[in-house]
């Protein structure tokens, strides 16, 4: 029966065309993005930079500092992707950076950027910490996975974080299915029936979303602010009402009954808020009123709080530390406040704020001089500092320079299944610093011998189809630009004269093959200390 | 070429050090040369200070040697229901058809399973009547393993973490602070600093991880050579901004670590058959038994995890399977130690993160209960046989002199000599103690 045949013949080969579209999709050349050229020309964007700028050239000239000079364009495009990315730029998107006329890279490279669903996904991974904290949680009634791709989602989306916060303070439903509701589940008390906890809420609707810390306020009056145990007590009431059931997170009655720490009584208290009182609304649950009140514009603490945080993502550092607690009374840089009015009046775009920061002249600075950095350089911003990368940041570089394309969410489903299973692992054993996140600590012995010894960079820099080594060792020219090529895939830089010497030499050497000489030479760039530190 | 000691002040980075040939970064004399190096086990700078003080302070108060030197942590994850371990009440309902057996002390009984730890019951001390307030798993891990109830605002460290910064050990290669077998949150450095995280292996039978290069020797040292041509581009300009680091010292002490005598430490194979078969022919025994290989070299905190103790459902037979685990484990290691005269300066810590509920639910499971479970005790600075505290025999909360975690903590601080009323300051400027406990003196030596 040959029509039989045929059909059998066409099933298979349709399958196997399928099948082999799915594994191997053709790789089309990226279409080069486009970035939005008026919002960087906008007098009141100019103007912003400029104030900023001001400001520090102010503090450089009253206290005698001359700021170093800038840095290159690709070491500040290599700092906004580990800070917004958590990766390094590929070779492929240095080849794109460098064809543009110069004028139009930072601006393009930062769009580029920000239009890249993976920094969405790393900034709400940062930002989660900050909001859930990074414990596990309790089982089954809370769902980091699906809070943190929830907000993932929110920044891709490009909503104001305002309208993001109320949400979180605010939302009623399954945990689920209102991923939003996680921020309250996640305090779900055990020995109570499950039901969230007023005091742990209250505690960080202050820290991450106004920058207090009002939680010591929890025990005892704070130490140095005006803040006292019935402020904390009365703000905790908001969540009096709130309650977990099978509907997931919703608002009821009842009424917050705290406890006095040295005698152990409890009684009720009532929701009030500890300033601005004439911002709480009204109208609504107590939760959404608590939600209008933080995240109102005229409540200058939740501007700076996240204008605090954001600039600690992109520079490693806040403006003022610890990145969650900005004392009224403690003196903050004015472009603090510069950006934190900007950020309030123009609703509370978290992408224009990172394109200012992003375009101000300390993100711009060099982290090297000819004379010697000194403290008071870091103090005063006059250096962009040295920090140590998380391990997120890490493995993602490491993943990204041992390839020569980007690795995206258009890659391959199968490059980004290993990329997700190695992430986990290496951070794993590399080891979290929790949310302690801008601590400025060095690295650990084991972190080392993970680098140097490890298997996920053993296998990423050995001589392997997809390997960047195997690649570049196959395709570049000649020895001079191997090397070249190596180092901007790492480093994102070229060789100085005496490295580019000193590795052309090596690959000279006929006792090991090019590929070995190649996967020798990553590994030296993976374990430097220009590898480990943004800079 | 310069060898990877560059970051060392210029006193140290003579021409003739410059000039030495990269073999001598294996070399012990290295770490005499460089004093930064092979000390980041510790705040790096204090190493040599510390270690003055420690031969002055064994020196002039031999007293101090009654104190526990070292603390092998026996980390019961899950949670070990207290009725079937170290605190039966055979007859009751609570008990659900759980036995007990005598033990080496008069009047103090155990489950059935722990007959060899009975029999070493004389070296034990137990606490039955332990609080705590967390009722998770993860809560209430950081409080068994901190002291400290879980605080959004400072991480405190775990008490391996305290034990090495409060008691520095010369000449060690090795990280002193070790988790075999780590579980879901193995032991921290908190506010003390990341270089006080627990060093996590695992199962004895395999080499650690990562301590042995892939390649040949020749190629090795090239590629160091290699890291330098790099290391020196990037510190041109910033040089002292890259020595703040302390990347380049942190190469140097795992370069040394890689190349050190005291990681056969961590192999068993060397010791006799008979003593392995007695600690048991698990990754558990295997991990007890490098624990004690490791305190002898001069390591100050091993943690070993046996996880499975969960038993929501079929509690009985899970903690009997467990218990074929712990119990040759526990007691010979308390033996093994005796018989070494390790036992006064070594304290074993046997705990979980809490009990389970006294009465058993529909699955043949117990749940959990931090209202009254039980901890074990051994060795140095403990006063051995000692029991404190009873749970009630028909499951009431509220047991008799109950013991607060936090007392727990302020009770093994000061059996390993640390002064718990020091004050710290965390990070962000914190004042913090060690613990703010009471210590038990019922389970103290006096």
């Amino acid at each position: 029966m040959w029509w039989r045949d045929l059909l059998f013949v066409s099933l298979v080969g349709g399958g196997l065309f399928a099948l082999g579209y799915n594994l191997i999709p053709p790789r089309e050349p990226k279409p080069v993005t486009t970035y939005d050229a008026p919002s960087y020309q906008a007098a009141d964007f100019v103007s912003t930079v400029a104030k900023v700028d001001a400001s520090f050239r102010n503090y450089w000239a009253e206290w005698d500092i001359a700021p170093v000079p800038p840095a290159s364009d690709l070491a500040v495009a290599r700092r906004l992707a580990l800070g917004l990315m958590g990766t390094v730029p590929s070779l492929e998107e240095i080849r794109q950076f460098e064809s543009l006329p110069a004028h139009e890279r930072m601006p393009w490279w930062i769009d580029h950027v920000l239009q890249d669903r993976r920094s969405a996904d790393y900034l709400a991974e940062r930002f989660a910490r900050a909001f859930v904290g990074t414990e596990g949680g309790p089982f089954i009634l809370f769902r980091r996975r699906r809070f943190v791709t929830w907000l993932g989602e929110q920044l891709h989306q490009h909503r104001p974080y305002d309208q993001i916060v109320r949400d979180l303070i605010a939302t009623q439903g399954l945990w689920t299915d209102q991923p939003a509701t996680n921020f309250v589940s996640v305090t779900s008390q055990q020995q109570k029936k499950n039901q969230p906890d007023p005091i742990r809420l209250a505690g960080r609707v202050t820290r991450a979303f106004l920058g207090i810390r009002l939680d010591c306020a929890q025990c005892h009056n704070h130490p140095f602010a005006e803040w006292k145990q019935t402020d904390f007590q009365a703000l905790a009431a908001f969540f009096g009402q709130t309650h977990i059931g099978f509907t997931g997170v919703y608002d009821g009655d009842g009424e917050f009954e705290a406890t006095e720490h040295s005698t152990n009584e409890t009684r009720v208290a009532a929701p009030r808020v500890p300033f601005a009182a004439e911002l709480l609304p009204e109208e609504g649950s107590r939760r959404e009123r608590l939600a209008a009140w933080a995240a109102h514009p005229k409540n200058g603490h939740f501007a700076r709080a996240a204008v605090n945080r954001v600039w600690a993502l992109m520079l490693g550092r806040p403006l003022v530390e610890p990145v969650d607690n900005i004392e009224a009374d403690v003196w903050a840089p004015d472009a603090l406040h510069i950006l934190a009015d900007d950020f309030a009046a123009h609703g509370f775009d978290l992408r224009r704020l990172i394109r200012i920061i992003a375009s101000t002249e300390v993100f711009r600075l060099d982290s090297a001089a000819d004379r010697d950095i000194t403290e008071e350089d870091d103090k005063a911003w006059a250096a962009f500092p040295l920090i140590r990368l998380r391990p997120e940041q890490v493995v993602g570089s490491v993943i990204q320079a041992s390839s020569v394309t980007t690795i995206d969410l258009d890659s391959h489903i199968i490059t980004r299944l290993i990329r997700a299973a190695n992430q986990n692992d290496f951070v794993k054993r590399y080891g979290d610093s929790g949310d302690d996140e801008f601590d400025g600590r060095s690295g650990t012995i084991p972190q080392r011998l993970l680098m140097m010894n490890g298997t996920l960079i053993h296998d990423r820099i050995k001589d392997g189809l997809f390997n960047a080594t195997a690649r570049i060792a196959m395709l570049a020219k000649d020895d001079r630009h191997a090397v070249d090529t190596a180092y901007l895939t790492v480093l994102t830089r070229r060789p100085t004269p005496e490295e580019a010497e000193h590795f052309t030499r090596s690959l000279a050497d006929p006792s090991l093959s090019r590929a070995q000489h190649m996967e020798d030479l990553f590994w030296a760039l993976v374990n430097s200390t220009e590898f480990s530190w943004n800079h | 070429m310069e060898p990877l000691t560059s970051h060392t002040p210029p006193a140290h980075a003579a021409p003739s050090h410059a000039a030495a040939s990269h073999a001598t970064l294996h070399r012990r004399q290295f770490l005499t040369r460089s004093g930064l190096a092979g000390a980041s086990w510790l705040t790096m700078a204090g190493h040599f200070l510390a270690r003055a003080d420690e031969t002055r302070a064994d020196e002039a108060a031999p007293a101090r040697r009654q104190t526990a030197r070292s603390i092998i942590v026996l980390w019961l994850e899950g949670g070990p229901s207290q009725l079937e371990t170290f605190d039966p009440h055979p007859g009751t309902n609570i008990a659900a058809g759980t036995g007990a057996i005598d033990t080496a002390v008069r009047g103090v009984q155990l489950a059935p399973g722990l007959e060899r730890t009975a029999g070493e019951m004389a070296s034990i001390a137990l606490v039955r009547s332990m609080v705590s307030r967390e009722g998770d798993h993860e809560r209430a891990a950081y409080t068994m393993k901190t002291g400290y109830r879980p605080d959004p605002t400072v991480v405190h460290p775990s008490i391996g973490a305290i034990l090495c910064h409060e008691l520095p050990q010369a000449g060690t290669d090795i990280p002193r602070h070790v988790s075999i077998l780590p579980g879901q949150w193995p032991a921290r450095g908190g506010f003390l600093g990341n270089q006080f995280d627990a060093f996590r292996t695992g199962d004895p039978a395999a080499p650690v991880p990562d301590t042995a290069s892939r390649l040949t020797t020749s190629r090795d040292e090239a590629r160091l050579r290699d890291l330098d041509v790099v290391e020196r581009a990037f510190a041109r300009r910033r040089q002292a901004r890259v020595d703040a680091t302390l990347h380049r010292a942190t190469v140097a002490a795992a370069r040394q670590m890689m190349s050190s005598e005291q990681l056969r430490a961590f192999d068993v194979s060397s010791e006799p058959i008979a003593l392995r078969r007695a600690y048991g022919d698990t990754p558990f025994g295997r991990a007890c038994l490098a624990a004690r290989r490791l305190t002898e070299v001069g390591v100050r905190c091993v943690e070993v995890t046996l996880s499975g103790w969960d038993t929501h459902a079929n509690n009985h037979a899970l903690c009997q399977s467990q218990l074929e685990i712990l119990d040759p484990a526990l007691s010979t290691l308390v033996r093994d130690l005796r018989e070494r005269q390790l036992l006064d300066r070594t304290l074993v810590l046997c705990a979980g993160e809490f009990g389970r509920t006294p009465n058993v639910n529909l699955a043949g499971g117990r749940d959990h209960w931090p209202n009254g479970f039980s901890v074990a005790l051994a060795g140095g600075g403990i006063r051995p046989g000692a029991v404190v505290g009873a749970t009630d025999p028909e499951g009431r909360r509220d047991p008799a002199d109950p013991v607060p975690v936090a007392d727990l903590f302020a009770t093994v601080l000061t059996a390993a000599g640390i002064d718990i009323t020091r004050v710290n300051q965390t990070p962000i400027g914190r004042t913090v103690r060690f613990s703010d406990g009471r210590p038990v003196a019922a389970l103290l030596r006096g």
